[in-house]
Order: C-alpha cells, then structure tokens, then sequence
C-alpha cells in the first residue's frame, strides 16, 4: 500500500458552510447522514420485533382470550388514527418535496400539518387510554376489569400487558416525532435548510414514516384480530 | 512497487500531535477527535477491568477451601453477578471496539474522523451514564441474579435488578450508535483507492462487530425493558401465573446475547490478523477468506442462540437444529485459525510481545474454541450444563481469546497511541505470568466441571478442594502478570524511549502517519494503491503473493 501527497480538488462545496471539516464533498456527508438514519431504522424496528414475538407468542398461547379481550379497543379509534397518522405521512413526504425545490415556505407549511395530525394521534391516544384505565382493563397486576362489570374468560391481564407496552412505546416515538419536527421547524424558520442542505429534514420523514408503518402492523394486529 | 517508506517529510514534523494539540482539561471532556475519544474508553473500560478482576481474584479467594470463609452465599451470588455484569457491559463488549477501534478505524482508513463525530462523543457519555447506574446497583443493594437476569429469580428478588437492567440497556444503546457509527464509516469514509479488498482485516472485523452491534442490541434493550416493566408494573409477560412465559425471556435474551458474544471475540480476531502478518512480515494467508468468515460468523451468529436453552424445555427438532448450527460456526472460525497458521509459514518471525499475545492466543483461543464443540452436542450438553466446563469454555474464548487479543493489540499500537515504546523484556515476562496464570486457573476448571462442579456456588464437596486450590493460585499468577503489565506500560509513558511513525515496520496506514498522529490524522489524504499485507522482502523469498 503505498500513500502520495495529494491536492484535494476544489469543490464548490469546499465553501458550503454546512459541510463538516472531516467529509470531502456534500454528497458524502449526505450519503453517511441516510444512511445512518436506515440503519437507526433497522434497531427500532429489532427493538418492536421483541413486542410482536410476544404478541404472536401470547396469541398462539391464548387465541380465545386474545379474541374476546380485543373487541374492548374502540375500532373507530383505531381507525381514525390510521387515516390521521396516513395523512401525516403525506404531508411529511410533500414537506421533503418542498424543501427539495428549495421552498422554505411550502415545507414549514407542511410540518405545521404533519405537527397537526400527530396531535391529533395522540388526543385520541389519549381518550383510548382514559377509557381503558376507568374499566379497568390495566396491565398485569393492575387489571381490575372484573371489579367493572367486565369479565373476560382466561387471563386477560397479560392481553392488556401487551397492548399499552406495544401502543405505549408506539406512543412515545410519535411524542419523540412531534418533538423533532418541532425542532426542524424552527430551524427551518432560522434558513437553515435550501436545495442542496435538506438531508436533517429527509430524515425526519424517514423516521416519520417509520413510526406510521408500525402503526400499520399494530392496528389490525390489535384491533382487528379474527 | 506497491510499497514506499512513511512519507512525511521533515517539514511536518513541527505540527504537534492530537495529544498536546489542544490543551486542558475541557478540550478532551468535549472532544470529538476519534483518537482522544478511544484513548478515554480505554481509560474507562480498563478501569472496570481492573474493579470485577479484583471481584474474580476475591470470588477465587473464597473457593480456596470448601466451606466459607470470606463471605456469605449472598455476598458471593452478588460478587459473581457483578463480576459477569461488569466485566460483559462495561468491558469486553466496549473492549476492542471502543478502546482501539475508536482509535484505529479512521486512521486505517485514510480518513480525518468517524463519520458522526459528535455521535461517538455522545455515546461515549452515554456509556459514563450506564457506568453510573451499575454503581447504583452496589449502592442499592447489589445484584444476585448472574449477569444473564433470568425470569422468574429476576422479576422477584428484592436486589437492585432494576438498576443494574437500566444500566445495561443504557450501555446498549453506547454500544449501538458506536457500531452505527463505524458501518456508516467504514462505507463513507474510505480514502481514495481503498476499497473492500484493500481494507486492513481488523477492519473487517469491527465492521462484522458493527453490524451486529446494530441488529442484536435492540432486541436486548426491549428485554431489558420488559424485565424493567415487569418489575415495575407486573405485567406477566415472563410470568406463568398471569399467562406469561419465562422461557420466552430466554429467548429474547439469548436471541442478543448469543450475538453478543461475537460482538466480544470477532474484534480479537481482527487484532491477531493484524499483530500475525506484521510480526511475521509476511502476506496475510486466506485475505479474502478471514475478513468474509467474520462476515460468516455474524451472519451465523443470529441462528445459534438456543444452544443455551438444551435443558430449558425447548423442542427436540429445536435442540437438534441449534446444536447443528452451532457446530457451523466452528467452519468459518477455524478458517481463521489454518490461515494465521498458514501466514506464519516461511515468515520472518518476531519474537516480540505483541507477536508472544498472538501465539498464546492462538493456543488458548484453540482450546477455548475446541471445547465449544462438546457442549454444543446435545447429549454431552445435559451433562456439562451449567458446570465449571461452561465456566472454563467461555473464560477460554472471552479471556483467552478476547483479553488477550486486545493485550496484544494494546502492545502492537501502544507506540502508535502514546509515541513511547515499552521495554521489550518486562513485556515479555508480562505474557509469560500471563499465559501461565490463565491456564493454570482455567485449565484446572474443564476437570472441576467434568466431574461434576457446578457453577455458581460458593461451598462445595472436599473431593474438589484441590483442583480449586490449583486454579487459585493460577489466579493470582493471571494477576501478577496483569498487574504488571499494567505497571511497565504506565512506566513507559514517563519514559525517554520514543517511537518512530513506524516502528514495526507495518504497511497499512495507520502506520504511514507520525507517532502519536495529527489531530486531522494525516498532512494529506492517503491515497491507496494496493494491499495492506504486501511486505515485499520475504513475500519474494518465500514465493508466495509476488508483485
């Protein structure tokens, strides 16, 4: 192997002040930043694998119980928060397309939507939760359904375990999501991103999009069992 | 001619090294120079080496006679789970990877840093956080579960399972954006010239390391959560009376846990290539074949982890499928070890201490690897479970394989990291107190488990009193030799005998660079043109791999 003085060749992206002092061209730093993110994406989706082992594992164990207890999760909210977490992917993917164009404008415009729909998430998130919690359909030792008037042939408690771990960790990533889009808002206000500096943004769809798709899975998994 | 002496002529040498180019105390606490950073993790995990090494030599201390002497079976259940706890989450795993990976795969690379700078600051601290939270267990109680946390014992023990669980999941995510970090290094960051077939095999293997850093880790830190929750909640998932199942922990945990352990080794592996071909000054033997068995290795490595369930009730056809998959694993592994063989072949071998760690691990490594085979096999399996043979197998592979590969690898770059040579002779005495302190404590344990010492206890039968008397004493010969090694390497950094930008005559480029390097790691990018193995002297002579 043998090593040689070299001049780097100038780039006009020498004078891009949003390149980092240890990458050669923006195109490198772009490239590493996605594919960072794809691979952050890998873990979270190893991460919710474990919870849809258990659920599977929990289903194949209990298939009546599982049946029975899940005609307790309100299906019109289910659905509603499916059509709502769809549309915000839409606006986050128009968001991308507009930054790509270079129009500050359009994509704050858009992440004040997707903003918008993941409140709405979790306001029904949250009308779920409160319902759940007054009839007493609680995880594990806290289950106190029978004491409502509610009875649930076998064990219950574990379907219910399951349920607020996989909508509740579901729950926080979209919390994490609002906070990031939040943050690119500002900074996008600040003119941080143009047509060639839009990669922060793109992952933020990215992760966005991740979060809907999990919602995907867990929606008829849970919801809709048969 | 792919070959040309170190480069840098004389009108760079004035340009101060990335030890003393920024100075003070807050300069390295936010820095994000890989190399300052690696130097800290090595800092960090040699300190927990030292605290759970302590907690081995005090664990063997007890087991010197049959009843009890220095502590209670209490005290021990918490003195080994710390040991295994400490020693896998704050040590081996961030071993090699962190210490001199951080350091190493930049400047193998031709690069100026990682590709997330600032990443690997933050998961640097993030690894402080998870160290902090082990202490939290001692203060609060301890921890008497065994490293492996297994439900039910862990979900209803009234020790600190919580901090010691957070801990390692705090540890887990370190471990994951450092193994991000290095794949999107290693596929971004390569200097002109360099590719796939041109990388250093210690390369190779951190970036098998990364990947599965990055696919294993999440599924432990969902099983930690789960066993957080568990605790905290008692939702039942691993609990039979609520309709849980604690075998399904087993699963998830091994299904990390498993992988994990590649994530300890695979790292050695890349070390031993490295210290091999340059001490014997000869082309590595099999290039292509040791970096793609790493591959192998962590491809395999996610479909074995139901051998550590042989006895926890899992299906026959299961059992029967793990046991085949685990012997798979011995045919890229022993690549590995024919192919150092075959590189020493005709070499020009010297006997200096880096190249000392490499023998002893390619004896000890053997050992710890060929008897993997026997517990791999069903049968065999149910009667050496949980015995002092499993004890003996893993030390041989974790301490025998990684510990002394990352000894060795300290050795073969210390000039490179501190600019200062060690004396050549304490170095040596150093592995020989070393080799013979492993393997008289860890040897005498194949006998304690074949007939029949279970792992674990405290007090045993006197018909063992004294193999164990024999692995004691071997432990404190192992902490002799470490102890100083640790003495005559500190020793060197006040010393006058300084290092060269080459001292051993290495190829690959961090060898190209001055000693201890840049802050910016090279004057100007390093262009490649051809292997990192070529020594053309004895490649010539020896007639094999000519250009």
């Amino acid at each position: 192997m043998s090593t040689a003085h070299s001049h780097a060749p100038v780039h006009d992206d020498e004078h891009n002040p949003h390149l980092a002092h240890h990458f050669d061209t923006m195109g490198q730093q772009n490239a590493s930043a996605k594919l960072g993110m794809w691979l952050f994406l890998a873990t979270e989706i190893l991460m919710f694998s474990g919870l849809f082992l258990a659920y599977f594992v929990l289903r194949m164990f209990y298939p009546e119980m599982v049946l029975e207890a899940h005609e307790y999760l309100s299906k019109t909210a289910g659905g509603i928060n499916t059509a709502v977490l769809l549309t915000s992917s839409y606006t986050m993917a128009l968001g991308v397309r507009s930054i790509q164009l270079g129009d500050v404008k359009k994509l704050r415009l858009y992440l004040v939507l997707t903003i918008l729909c993941g409140c709405i998430f979790m306001v029904v998130k949250y009308f779920e939760y409160s319902a759940k919690f007054e009839h007493g359909m609680l995880p594990g030792k806290f289950y106190s359904a029978h004491l409502h008037g509610y009875e649930i042939e076998g064990l219950p408690h574990i379907f219910f375990g399951v349920y607020f771990m996989m909508t509740g960790l579901h729950g926080i990533h979209v919390a994490i999501g609002l906070a990031i889009m939040l943050w690119m808002f500002v900074r996008a206000g600040r003119g941080e991103f143009d047509k060639t500096n839009y990669v922060a943004i793109e992952n933020t769809g990215l992760y966005w999009h991740l979060v809907d798709l999990i919602w995907i899975f867990l929606f008829p998994l849970l919801y809709l069992v048969k | 001619m792919t070959t040309q002496p170190a480069v840098h002529s004389d009108h760079h040498a004035e340009e101060p090294s990335y030890l003393v180019s920024k100075r003070g105390i807050m300069s390295w606490l936010v820095t994000v120079d890989h190399k300052r950073l690696g130097i800290m993790y090595m800092v960090a995990v040699l300190f927990f080496f030292l605290f759970a090494g302590v907690l081995a030599v005090a664990l063997r201390t007890e087991l010197f006679t049959p009843n009890q002497d220095l502590m209670s079976a209490q005290t021990y259940n918490q003195v080994f789970t710390l040991h295994g706890a400490i020693m896998t989450f704050l040590f081996i795993i961030p071993s090699v990877p962190a210490a001199l990976g951080n350091f190493l795969l930049p400047l193998m690379l031709g690069a100026k840093d990682v590709a997330f700078p600032r990443l690997n600051l933050l998961s640097f601290y993030v690894y402080c956080v998870a160290s902090i939270f082990f202490i939290g267990t001692l203060i609060n109680g301890g921890l008497d579960t065994g490293w492996t946390f297994y439900t039910p014992y862990s979900t209803s023990t009234g020790t600190a399972v919580i901090w010691a669980t957070t801990g390692a999941f705090i540890a887990g995510f370190s471990s994951i954006l450092t193994g991000l970090n290095f794949v999107v290094t290693v596929h971004k960051m390569r200097a002109p010239g360099m590719n796939w077939n041109r990388m250093p095999l210690f390369v190779w293997a951190i970036y098998s390391t990364a990947i599965i850093q990055v696919l294993a880790t999440p599924v432990l830190a969902i099983t930690l959560l789960l066993i957080i929750i568990e605790r905290s909640l008692g939702i039942g998932i691993f609990d039979p009376a609520m309709g849980g199942d604690p075998v399904l922990f087993q699963h998830f945990f091994w299904f990390y846990s498993h992988p994990a352990v590649y994530i300890m080794i695979l790292p050695g592996f890349g070390i031993i290539s490295e210290l091999i071909t340059v001490h014997s000054r000869k082309h590595i033997f099999g290039y292509k074949a040791i970096a793609l068995s790493s591959v192998a290795i962590a491809i395999i490595s996610f479909l074995v982890w139901g051998h550590h369930l042989f006895v926890s009730g899992q299906s026959e056809l299961a059992g029967v499928l793990f046991s085949f998959l685990t012997f798979a694993v011995g045919v890229p592994t022993a690549i590995k070890v024919f192919s150092w063989v075959a590189t020493l072949y005709k070499g020009s071998i010297q006997y200096n201490t880096p190249m000392w760690y490499a023998m002893i691990f390619l004896w000890t490594f053997t050992v710890g690897g060929l008897t993997g085979l026997p517990l791999s096999t069903l049968a065999i399996d149910v009667h050496l479970h949980d015995t002092y043979f499993v004890v003996a197998h893993f030390h041989y592979v974790m301490v025998g394989g990684t510990v002394i590969a990352f000894i060795g690898g300290i050795h073969h770059w210390w000039p490179k990291m501190t600019g200062k040579l060690y004396n050549e002779t304490a170095g040596k005495i150093g592995a020989f107190l070393v080799f013979v302190g492993f393997n008289v404590t860890f040897m005498t344990q194949f006998f304690l488990g074949h007939q029949g010492m279970p792992r674990r206890y405290y007090a045993y039968l006197p018909e063992y009193q004294s193999l164990h008397q024999v692995s004691t004493i071997g432990t404190y010969i192992l902490a002799l030799g470490l102890f100083w090694t640790m003495f005559y390497l500190l020793a060197s950094l006040f010393g006058k005998s300084k290092a060269t930008g080459n001292p051993w005559g290495g190829v690959s480029l961090e060898w190209q660079t001055q000693s201890p390097p840049i802050e910016h790691n090279f004057h100007d990018t390093p262009h490649v043109h051809g292997s990192p193995y070529d020594f053309p002297e004895i490649d010539k002579s020896a007639g094999a791999h000519a250009h």
